[in-house]
């Protein structure tokens, strides 16, 4: 069978297909965001972590053969990186915005110096689960072909939702994110606790690099991420702070994403480029959709220096 | 689970000296507040109140002195010492964390937190708890939609629940409404008579502590300028305590108000969105007189920012009319220098001055860019608004180290004297005034009242919005009470009763 064989129902098929495959990268680095934005802190190095987390997982993976370990690599790499961005943000008048923007470009920069050598060679990829297998048509065999890290980041939603509610460190986090008075006359440290939740979500985002690079385009090239990084930003603002909310809206972002491949697969030839910027439109679309000149955004943890 | 101990404690401060390099915030204060009673603690900004809690706090290290809870010596070095002892505070600014309900803010609040929170035995818990408390509140909801009294009872009930048997209420009644104030204190007075609890007041208003203080201690400027039982002192010997010999501006008496006089502000079915967006303020009919204060009461959050926005310019407006003197007002700058009107907004640091700008600039905001005859000039002449600016800080007593500081660097009641001098200089028809007073010391806000009064006898129409009541019934004509964004009640001054507004206020009615 192709693709023609099945119609126009290739194009919801592909796009399912695609906001479980390009939704993972977003999903981890939203969740990383949450967390740090929770926390009363914007870490927009995230970007450069992610690209940063990608070429580390492919060398690591090329080197020693394992897929796993890479993803490990990675993971320790964005947490370097968050735990950067949060002692660099402790010292006074310092802007995280300004930081976390250079950390995005120190980030990219650092992997296209360290990451030259692996362009070339093939690293082995994260395994993924056929659960199209009952299926004899190969689009929706492909569609259901779910990549464990998509899993984790659905489990790793949950989880989060809630222990945001339900745990002490939880608790601790929305207490720092929403006001630093009532934090330091609990006794906690705001700096200490943004430090580990920065840290926390640059190992995150390292994981969602380590998805790109060794799953889904599954190659260590310069142009890996197409802004992820960013979009994941403004999916968390979307997204009000809420895990759940960041795994509907990535999944969201992701299927926009797949909008462009899935029409030129059922033979779409004119204009489909401009479907490619779905997901960029959308982000626009839900920034202005979202914001009002005359009140602040609900939800939002009151610490942030943007709702400030 | 704590509870309360059923047991207060007692504190003494013997000679607490307090020194930030050659600066004494305090000298040799030594009070004593017995377990079980109610002890008030007066004083002006920065007479050192603050300073001397903190140092019972644990938040400053004193340079000298002691400190005996139940007659022992104590070391008390950080809050987590002075709460093991039982010394909680309250704080004027809320510390509950606004986006988690009251049942989260009480449990996170805790020394000890489990690292999964088991909901069900904590809910049951906190029933147990509260049933013993004399208030009862919503603790399902989230901190942020309480009312300001809820509150400040939720920053009690915590205290309480934390163990603490010795309390510092920092001004515990500045955000609520009479009614809410009376109840609180009387419920915390209650649990002093009883034992539960000692309890240590500042304050700044003389009713509270006369009505429900057993003891006072005045500070002034670091010094214990006096203290004795209540009882045994009037409001005089207190004022006289607390501001010593100072001059204090006398308010202008009030000229006979002319019920006939031009309405010069009117403000006619006027609807704007309120800050959240989902509600609305409406404002049937408004009418202020030229010679007349207008007053609008009303707990904070009522509408009465939006509004006062609205007639600012800083906010659109849904429908209605403002019209000055006959004309619709649009809050242009051509429009407020034709029609003389002239604002002084809330928190002026933040509404009303641009903070790295000097004084001399931030105070010739409105007449800078004209000359003598009111034409525009072409060229600003930094000479000319030297001059001008230097004449008004000379007339309204602005402290400050020179005319090219930044107006950010002076004390709260200095930038509110230069914010009146800009605005009051010059004709001014309608006056429009929001918490003009909110936290200045005495001898400013005398003078900023007398500044108002003076205005109004000379013919300005003045609509004063205040969260402030003594301030409304001092200085207004007529007061309204704003509710839920719309007025909801009128009265003239001489049948006003504090108990009436007060439950306007609260939405009784």
């Amino acid at each position: 069978m192709d693709a023609t064989e099945i119609g126009l129902w290739g194009v919801p098929l592909a796009i399912l297909g695609g906001a479980i495959r390009v939704s993972t990268p977003f999903i981890f680095v939203s969740l990383g965001e949450a967390i740090t934005e929770r926390s009363g802190r914007i870490n927009l190095g995230l970007e450069g972590t992610l690209v940063f987390g990608a070429m580390t997982a492919y060398a690591v993976a090329v080197m020693t053969d394992s897929p796993w370990l890479g993803l490990l690599a990675a993971a320790v790499a964005g947490l370097c990186f968050g735990l950067f961005h949060g002692w660099i943000c402790k010292f006074p008048k310092v802007n995280d915005i300004a930081i976390g923007i250079a950390l995005m470009l120190f980030g990219s920069g650092l992997a296209f110096f360290f990451g030259k050598p692996f362009i070339k060679p093939k690293a082995p990829n994260l395994p993924a689960i056929p659960f199209g297998a009952w299926s004899d048509v190969p689009q929706v065999q492909a569609a259901l072909d779910v990549n464990v890290l998509f899993l984790i980041g659905a489990a790793l939603s949950l989880v989060l939702w809630w222990a945001f509610r339900n745990t002490r460190a939880g608790l601790i986090v929305r207490v720092v994110g929403d006001s630093s008075d009532a934090a330091r006359a609990m006794g906690l440290n705001p700096n200490t606790v943004r430090l580990v939740a920065t840290g926390v979500g640059g190992a995150l985002a390292g994981i969602g690099g380590a998805y790109l690079s060794l799953y889904y385009p599954g190659s260590w090239t310069e142009r890996i991420s197409s802004g992820q990084g960013l979009m994941a930003v403004a999916l968390v603002i979307f997204a009000r702070w809420n895990p759940l909310g960041c795994f509907a809206a990535a999944l969201l972002f992701g299927g926009a994403g797949a909008l462009g491949p899935a029409l030129q697969s059922v033979g779409v030839t004119q204009g489909y480029y401009l479907f490619y910027a779905a997901p960029y439109i959308l982000t626009l679309i839900i920034m202005i959709a979202t914001s009002s000149p005359t009140r602040s955004l609900a939800g939002a943890p009151g610490e942030l220096s943007i709702t400030k | 689970m704590s509870a309360i101990t059923g047991k207060a404690v007692g504190v003494e401060t013997i000679g607490m000296t307090m020194r930030f390099g050659a600066f004494t915030a305090l000298g040799d204060v030594s009070i004593k507040v017995p377990a079980g009673s109610f002890h008030a603690l007066l004083g002006e900004n920065g007479a050192g109140k603050s300073t001397l809690v903190k140092c019972m706090m644990g938040f400053y290290h004193p340079t000298a002195g002691d400190i005996l809870v139940d007659g022992r010596e104590v070391a008390i070095a950080s809050p987590r010492d002075a709460s093991a002892l039982g010394l909680g505070m309250v704080y004027q600014h809320f510390t509950l964390v606004p986006s988690l309900t009251g049942a989260e803010n009480l449990v996170i609040s805790r020394e000890k937190v489990p690292g999964v929170i088991d909901w069900r035995k904590e809910r049951g818990d906190l029933a147990v708890f509260m049933d013993r408390m004399p208030f009862k509140l919503p603790l399902d909801v989230k901190v942020a939609e309480l009312a300001a009294g809820e509150k400040q009872k939720l920053e009690i009930i915590k205290q309480l629940y934390l163990g603490r048997s010795f309390l510092v209420l920092d001004e515990p009644t500045s955000v609520l409404t009479p009614g809410e104030a009376q109840e609180v204190l009387g419920l915390v007075r209650d649990m002093t008579k009883a034992g539960d609890l000692t309890v240590l007041m500042i304050s700044h208003k003389f009713h509270e502590v006369t009505a429900f203080a057993d003891d006072v201690s005045v500070l002034r400027k670091g010094r214990l300028t006096g203290t004795g039982r209540v009882v045994d002192l009037d409001r005089k010997a207190m004022a006289a305590m607390m501001i010593g010999d100072q001059p204090i501006a006398a308010l202008d008496s009030r000229a006979e108000p002319k019920p006939d006089a031009e309405i010069v502000l009117k403000v006619k079915a006027l609807k704007a969105p309120d800050r959240t967006g989902l509600k609305s303020i409406r404002i049937d009919d408004l009418g202020v007189r030229s010679g007349e204060i207008v007053g609008i009461a009303g707990i904070s959050g009522n509408g009465q920012k939006e509004f006062l926005e609205v007639l600012a310019g800083q906010r659109p407006r849904d429908a209605g009319e403002v019209m000055v003197r006959g004309t619709a007002y649009a809050a242009t700058r051509a429009e407020a220098r034709a029609l003389n009107v002239r604002l002084i907004p809330e928190e002026p640091l933040k509404n009303a001055c641009a903070p790295k700008m000097t004084v001399a600039e931030n105070i010739s905001f409105r007449t800078f860019d004209i000359d003598s005859n009111g034409k525009p000039v072409s060229w600003i002449s930094a000479g000319a608004i030297r001059a001008f600016s230097a004449r008004l800080v000379e007339q309204f007593k602005v402290k400050t180290a020179s005319l090219a500081s930044p107006i950010a660097s002076l004390s709260g009641g200095n930038v509110q004297r230069a914010v009146l001098a800009r605005e009051l200089t010059g004709e001014v028809d309608l006056l429009i005034v929001s918490n003009p007073c909110f936290g200045l010391d005495f001898s400013a806000v005398a003078e900023i009242r007398a500044r108002i009064m003076k205005a109004r006898n000379a013919g300005a129409a003045v609509l004063l919005m205040s969260e402030d009541l003594d301030e409304l019934l001092e200085l207004s004509d007529r007061i309204f009470v704003m509710s839920d964004g719309a007025l909801v009640y009128e009265t003239p001054i001489a049948q006003a009763s504090v108990q009436t507004i007060g439950e306007h206020m609260a939405g009784h009615h």
